[in-house]
């Protein structure tokens, strides 16, 4: 059992309030998690100028060195972690064990977050557009194109509300850190491991740790993270979008409702698309927002569920250290019983039919953690309540519409990856401002290129473009140095 | 017999003198309000005859109903003894519909009286000047503020907030609203501390965090302000909460006295706070003129010492009698102390705060 201390600018902060993180199978104590109350934070905000201001006085381009040696360190390091140490190996177990998440897909994970890091420079020259990083350094520069331009940064932190049933997220706030922004992070209650090892290997490549704050807590510690950093990401449902909308000072990341749609000009050959449909409804246990949750068709839509229950139905639960496991724990006590409930009240309207019932009960409950098996449902039309949902398991609906219909009918959509040669409605697909991740062709949903932005462009969230007029010489000469 | 032993036994039998005084006086009806004695009548049992000690009272008292104290008019708590003499109406809860009130005259002076022999003269210098920032209104607290800081030759500003207008706003998530109110009343604080002397601030956990984050954002500090003693109760202060105002808001240099108390009971003292103690605050009731107990809420059973269960007042005075109400909250059980030989109860929270979502706004 690891105690694990708030981390206030880089100090260790012995708080007396902790909250302990749970094996969810055994029962075990992973951690004591010190928990912080808001007033810290409030108090801590003060010095936050002092956060960039440490980042700053190193270049870009060391920063992103030092992200690539932290993402090495990440990978295959032994870590300081509270009051003791953490093996790769403990991390992929001890995450896997608080949020249910098979130990291999963490593994996975961690491959991912170490592609991001090793990869920064891309990614940051992606992000930017090829900007000049040193405009980005300093302020203001001059385009290749000969325009002189001002970069300003929004605030001299990112907070991030974090979440705890999908690990997957963290990806995002990596580029942060390179430019030369601080962070604050409120982990989840159940995944602190990813803050705490990050911070662990950026400070250990190099990175000051003045820049970064990890502040545990509860609702109230996530509200007061809002309110004090002038930036702030966070993850949270539909509402919690609706609540933010907006606030140019937060981004919210909500459900993904990510679907396949099936054009009419490729439907009739649905059955060569069944492997990529299976993958993006089940793979990485059907948990990130980029699982498809929805597959859209005009017809056939019968024989696909059929189809897809009879691939993904027969999975049973594993234990998470078994290589082949593929779904995921529900650890917060009653969540599953409750999802389940939702699922069966919304089968209850006709036209709405669970496909999977056939391939054995879906809800296993265990003694401190329940599992729900992947499920499809048929919906013969996308009016019906269960047309256009989503939860953290593979779960999907198949539903029937026509075409013409789609765009309109699917609603705001993560990822929308349209399997089809019509470039008419291609073309309305690109225009359409509810899809925001949009595959054109035989692409599943979870298929991320690293270097295209994610629900905006975090250097767009952070950074103000704006104009910047001064005399040719000083810019010349302030540009030369 | 260890002397802590002897001091137990002591206080136990004051006590129990004490319970069988108060029961006779408030059951015959030379000296007894109207609604006891219709309740002895109704209960077919004779309290001021039964009644010898506190096993007795806690054995024979079904627990007192607060719907009692909102639903009859005032004059049937008056004890025949105060007939004819005007009395305070104190008021409690209601946040929507009727209060709890409770009448009074002289029971707020005697309790703030005895606590001012607990505070230490550098954090709280006599004649000098306090500020309220809290509930005033029609609660005892704004009374008895003064009447605490006059037992010191102090006299005292007041800076009025309304925590019934605050929940409501919470409950309807009108936090905006909430936070512009909050600002309205640190603007007024302020602006008294900057420009009248001031050394004791009487206000609440969460007002004290802004009063200070005001000063802070400013380059200075409560200290700096003139703040010597901070006397600060009405929500929850768990032990890194303590920690938080004692550490980092009055930087270990300004006095803080918590308090727990309420209308109805009166006001606990402290356990002055020990490093052994690690910030968690343990209260005791200003006995034998309350009494406070931890119970198991499904048995009544008092916990173990260091358990947590529902907290159980009992007040005792000529003025007010109330057998066993189970207030909102819920405490740990702690051991008796020389200071204060009977239990006490430490690190008081609102009922059920593990289970469900509490409202308690500034307050």
């Amino acid at each position: 059992m690891i105690n694990i201390p708030v981390i206030r600018w880089g100090e260790p902060y012995e708080s007396l309030d902790t909250e302990e993180v749970i094996h969810h199978r055994t029962g075990e104590v992973l951690a004591k998690v010190g928990q912080a109350n808001p007033g810290l934070l409030a108090r801590d905000m003060r010095q936050a100028a002092r956060a960039r201001e440490v980042l700053r006085e190193i270049p870009i381009k060391d920063l992103v060195e030092m992200m690539k040696k932290a993402g090495d360190l990440y990978l295959n390091a032994t870590l300081p972690l509270g009051d003791g140490v953490q093996t790769p190996d403990d991390f992929a177990r001890q995450q896997s064990a608080s949020t249910g998440l098979p130990e291999h897909m963490c593994k996975f994970n961690m491959e991912k977050n170490h592609f991001v890091l090793n990869h920064m420079d891309q990614i940051l020259d992606s992000l930017t557009r090829g900007l000049d990083i040193s405009i980005l350094e300093r302020g203001f520069g001059v385009e290749d194109r000969g325009v002189p331009i001002s970069y300003q940064a929004q605030s001299p932190v990112l907070g991030m509300v974090l979440p705890s049933n999908s690990p997957g997220v963290h990806t995002l706030w990596m580029p942060v850190i390179p430019m030369q922004i601080g962070l604050i992070l409120k982990p989840g209650p159940q995944e602190p491991w990813t803050p705490y090892r990050m911070f662990a290997a950026f400070t250990e490549a190099g990175v000051p740790k003045e820049a970064i704050g990890i502040y545990p807590g509860g609702g109230e510690m996530g509200a007061e993270t809002v309110s004090r950093c002038g930036r702030v990401m966070i993850f949270g449902s539909t509402q919690t979008v609706k609540n933010y909308s907006g606030n140019e000072q937060v981004q919210v990341h909500g459900p993904g409702y990510s679907k396949i749609l099936l054009g009419d000009d490729v439907v009739d050959q649905w059955e060569d698309y069944l492997d990529l449909m299976a993958d993006s409804i089940y793979k990485n246990s059907g948990r990130g927002c980029i699982n498809c949750s929805g597959v859209w068709a005009s017809r056939h839509t019968e024989e696909i569920a059929e189809a897809l229950a009879e691939r993904l139905g027969p999975f049973e639960v594993k234990d998470p250290t078994d290589p082949e496991a593929g779904l995921a724990a529900f650890t917060v006590p009653g969540q599953a019983e409750a999802v389940w409930g939702m699922i069966e009240d919304g089968c209850e309207e006709t036209g709405t039919t669970h496909v999977t019932a056939k391939h054995g009960a879906r809800l296993e409950q265990m003694e401190r953690c329940d599992y729900i098996r992947t499920t499809i449902l048929h919906c013969d039309s996308p009016d019906l309540k269960m047309a256009n949902t989503e939860y953290m398991f593979p779960f999907t609906s198949v539903v029937k519409c026509p075409q013409e219909k789609m765009i309109e009918k699917i609603g705001g959509t993560l990822v929308a990856s349209a399997i089809t040669n019509d470039e008419t409605w291609a073309a309305q697909l690109t225009d359409a401002t509810n899809i925001d991740r949009l595959n054109i062709g035989a692409m599943p949903t979870i298929a991320l290129n690293w270097l295209q932005p994610h629900e905006g462009s975090i250097v767009d969230f952070l950074f103000r473009t704006r104009a910047y007029q001064t005399p040719d010489e000083r810019l010349k000469e302030l540009c030369a140095q | 017999m260890a002397d802590l032993d002897i001091q137990i036994q002591e206080a136990r039998a004051a006590l129990d003198a004490h319970v069988a005084e108060i029961v006779q006086w408030h059951f015959s009806p030379e000296t007894g309000c109207p609604f006891w004695l219709d309740w002895a009548r109704d209960a077919d049992w004779d309290p001021a005859a039964e009644v010898k000690c506190l096993d007795d009272l806690l054995a024979k008292f079904p627990h007192f109903q607060d719907e009692w104290l909102r639903d009859q008019q005032p004059e049937v708590w008056v004890p025949a003894k105060f007939k004819g003499k005007p009395f305070n109406i104190f008021e409690t809860g209601g946040t929507t519909g009727m209060p709890k009130q409770r009448i009074g005259w002289e029971d707020y002076k005697i309790d703030y009286s005895e606590f001012s022999d607990t505070l230490d003269d550098a954090a709280f210098p006599r004649d000098h000047y306090w500020l309220m920032v809290g509930p005033t209104g029609p609660r005892r607290l704004r009374l008895s503020i003064e009447h605490l800081a006059n037992v010191r030759g102090c006299s005292c500003y007041f800076v009025d907030l309304d925590p019934r207008w605050v929940k409501r706003l919470i409950k309807e998530k009108q936090f905006d609203q909430a936070k512009a109110y909050m600002e309205h009343v640190v603007d007024q604080a302020t602006t008294i501390m900057k420009n009248r002397s001031v050394s004791a601030l009487f206000t609440t956990p969460k007002l004290l965090e802004s009063i200070a984050e005001r000063y802070e954002s400013e380059g200075s500090s409560l200290y700096d302000a003139g703040i010597r003693g901070v006397f600060c109760g009405g929500t929850t202060m768990d032990p890194q909460y303590t920690r938080f105002l004692c550490e980092e808001l009055l930087e270990n240099k300004i006095g803080f006295v918590p308090t727990y108390g309420n209308t109805l009971m009166g006001l606990a003292k402290h356990k002055p706070l020990t490093p052994e103690d690690k910030y968690s605050i343990t209260y005791y009731a200003p006995q034998p003129r309350a009494l406070m107990r931890v119970l198991n809420p499904d048995t009544n059973a008092p916990v173990e010492y260091g358990e947590w269960g529902r907290v159980e007042l009992t007040t005792l005075t000529k003025e007010f009698f109330m057998p066993r109400f189970f207030e909102r909250d819920e405490a740990i059980r702690r051991e008796p102390i020389e200071l204060y030989p009977w239990d006490g109860v430490a690190e008081v929270r609102p009922f059920g705060a593990l289970t469900k979502k509490i409202v308690e706004g500034v307050y």
